[in-house]
């Protein structure tokens, strides 16, 4: 019989609340439940697409223009319900663009040229392997697939926010009130959210499980690579063991999978 | 014994009423950002904190103070505070209850709160922090109930209520250590990442904590004919030495603190001291709380020092600065400044709003009606004993 996902976290749950206690039991534990449960629920899905640990490579060099990065914005936004509030401060963000002094902020380099200095840098959860925000959330609304994914279940999510305080990169947001009347098209095949809850991008768990590539990688016309980092064939891999990629912050220990690519031209 | 509660002098029932004036305003706010949804806070993506999880901090200290008078007590048979315990542990009470009503009203889908019992995180420091709250909760309960209980009927506590009261010796300094955790945990956070930081909360809630009590046991004197502390106990200037010394060392890390950010170096480590202190960017919104706290705490700790801290007009000035220094602290700038400048490092800032205060006062108004009622009952039975 096949273990789904909440069948999974209850049994770890079990597991630790028997006594086992002590986090390293629980990643143990975890694990091994986590490869029975990769086994039988994404192993059997003939057209999904699976991996070890899904990773993402952003080549700069094919971000050249606003434009680049709007289409896959848009792509994502479209897909997923994410609302157009119109102000900074109740805003959701899947993936968005920042400039590459403030993504990489601590390492402040006044002398860069201004052309750089205005670059667009894609930024979104970084899928970290040791995501705080998983450690952080109460109700395991937050949670660390097998494949590397980190995913939210917006119904289980109360809203404490504890996983925006503890996400070092703000790559989460938050309905500060109810989202659905700022959806521009509402995409029937993907849930609306409810005010209350947190979401983030999910690197789009629903197209993976349908055998399709994320949004933002179909439109970026090879600005995003996707593959999985545990492949020594993919070529996310091949790209990260042979070329200069860095990471956000990784001085923090929270492992990334998003890596970007810089002074790239032709990647693979 | 509740009973005594429900009557009173004139003054009383007025003072009741306009806590309920003000309760009935912040449910009506609560009611509004029911609706809404926490949009109608000053919150934003940026600073998604605000002064609901600042005043939940805050209190957390408040009601693990009461150790100060219990620890003393019972363990070592300090028997100045055996008027004053009591009123401790009501205190904590009401402290406590509060801590819940903000973590309730800070949620964004408080129906599904339950969630965090019914899905248990074991890797979560906020699972613990609501285990440890109402276990609090329920000890000095127990505790405080079944003593004025026992006192009413002129008996002696039962044996039974000896073992949980040594129990809330560890559990209080354990609620404020957790609540620390909280936030000392968090990689990116360079203002929480420090490992004084439940040190700090305890040397400011042993601060803060006891400086309240005292302010209320004054009042209890002025109201009623059950003095906290007779002529000649001297339990108000025991108490008074702890509050110097939590006050002093309360400084002293804070000041550690600072070291370590500026003689390291490092940006964003000095950043938020920044902007607390002079402002970032042209942003200054915490920089008069900052520089206020900064004069109140060294006031507090002078006139506590000197023989003034036995001058009865000076004293209260000297508890209400200790007080407000550290609510100031813990109660407005140690959550705000975690958040800005953001991890991007640019700087957000957060104003509550009208309908935030509203609902923050009437949580405050249902404590303060809380610990009157305890209070009534604790006066009433220790009147009739006179
Ligand atoms: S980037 Fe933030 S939200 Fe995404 S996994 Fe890492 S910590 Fe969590
Ligand atoms: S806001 Fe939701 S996802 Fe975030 S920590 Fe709280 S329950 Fe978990």
């Amino acid at each position: 019989m096949s273990i789904n996902r909440r069948q999974f976290l209850r049994r770890a749950g079990i597991v630790t609340a028997l006594g086992l206690g002590g986090s390293f039991v629980i990643n143990a534990a975890g694990s091994k439940l986590a490869e029975a449960a990769a086994e039988s629920t994404y192993g059997t899905s003939t057209q999904g697409l699976a991996a070890k640990h899904w990773a993402m490579v952003v080549d700069m060099s094919k971000f050249k223009s606003k434009d680049d990065f709007k289409r896959v914005s848009q792509a994502c936004d479209l897909i997923h319900n994410v609302p157009d509030i119109g102000n900074t401060k109740d805003e959701i963000k899947w993936i968005w663009e920042d400039d590459y002094e403030h993504t990489f902020s601590g390492g402040e380099n006044e002398y860069l040229t201004e052309s750089f200095k205005e670059l667009p840098f894609v930024v979104m959860c970084n899928h970290c392997e040791n995501p705080p925000c998983v450690k952080a959330c109460p109700t395991g609304a937050t949670f660390k697939r097998p494949d590397g994914i980190v995913d939210m279940d917006y119904h289980r999510c109360i809203g404490c926010r504890f996983c925006m305080g503890a996400c070092p990169f703000s790559a989460r947001s938050f309905n500060f009130r109810n989202p659905r009347p700022f959806i521009k098209e509402n995409n029937p095949d993907y849930p609306t959210r409810t005010q209350g809850v947190v979401e983030k991008c999910i690197f789009c768990v629903e197209r993976l499980a349908k055998g399709q590539k994320p949004a933002c990688v179909e439109v970026s016309k090879g600005g995003l690579i996707f593959g999985d980092l545990d492949d020594p064939n993919s070529e996310v891999r091949k790209i990260i063991s042979s070329k200069f990629t860095i990471r956000r912050k990784a001085e923090l220990g929270t492992q990334p999978s998003v890596y970007y690519l810089v002074g790239g031209g032709e990647h693979a | 014994m509740l009973e005594k509660a429900l009557t009173g002098s004139k003054k009383y029932w007025a003072w009741v009423f306009c806590l309920l004036a003000v309760i009935a305003v912040g449910v009506l706010a609560y009611l509004r950002q029911y609706s809404y949804g926490l949009g109608l806070t000053g919150m934003s993506r940026d600073v998604t904190w605000g002064l609901y999880i600042a005043q939940f901090t805050f209190l957390v200290g408040i009601a693990a103070s009461a150790v100060m008078l219990v620890t003393p007590y019972y363990l070592h048979d300090f028997k100045k505070f055996g008027k004053m315990v009591i009123l401790g542990e009501f205190l904590a009470i009401a402290a406590i209850i509060m801590c819940i009503l903000f973590i309730f009203v800070d949620v964004g889908q408080p129906m599904r709160i339950l969630n965090v019992l019914l899905y248990p995180q074991l890797h979560s420091v906020m699972f613990y922090d609501m285990c440890v709250l109402c276990g609090y909760l329920a000890i000095n309960f127990i505790v405080g109930w079944t003593t004025i209980g026992a006192e009413r009927k002129g008996t002696p506590s039962p044996k039974w209520v000896k073992p949980i009261i040594y129990l809330s010796i560890p559990w209080a300094f354990s609620i404020h250590t957790v609540t620390a955790f909280l936030y000392a945990g968090l990689p990116g956070r360079h203002f929480w990442l420090t490992a004084i930081m439940a040190a700090r909360f305890l040397a400011s809630a042993f601060a803060a904590g006891p400086s309240l009590l005292i302010l209320l046991c004054l009042i209890v004197r002025k109201v009623s004919k059950f003095d906290p502390d007779p002529p000649g106990v001297g339990a108000i200037q025991s108490l008074v030495k702890i509050i110097r010394y939590a006050m002093i060392a309360n400084v002293f890390f804070y000041i550690c603190e600072v070291f370590t950010a500026f003689y390291s170096g490092l940006p964003e480590e000095m950043a938020p001291f920044k902007y607390a202190f002079v402002g970032l960017d042209g942003h200054a919104s915490l920089v008069p709380f900052m520089w206020t706290a900064t004069v109140l705490a060294f006031l507090g700790i002078a006139l506590l020092i000197f023989p003034t801290r036995k001058n009865s007009v000076l004293l209260p000035i000297a508890l209400i600065s200790v007080f407000l220094a550290n609510w100031i602290d813990k109660g407005i700038v140690l959550i705000l400044a975690g958040f800005v400048p953001n991890s991007f490092g640019r700087v957000t800032e957060y104003f509550p709003s009208g309908n935030e205060i509203a609902i923050v006062l009437g949580v405050y108004a249902i404590g303060m009606l809380v610990l009157t009622i305890f209070y009534k009952v604790a006066i009433s039975v220790r009147e009739q004993n006179l």
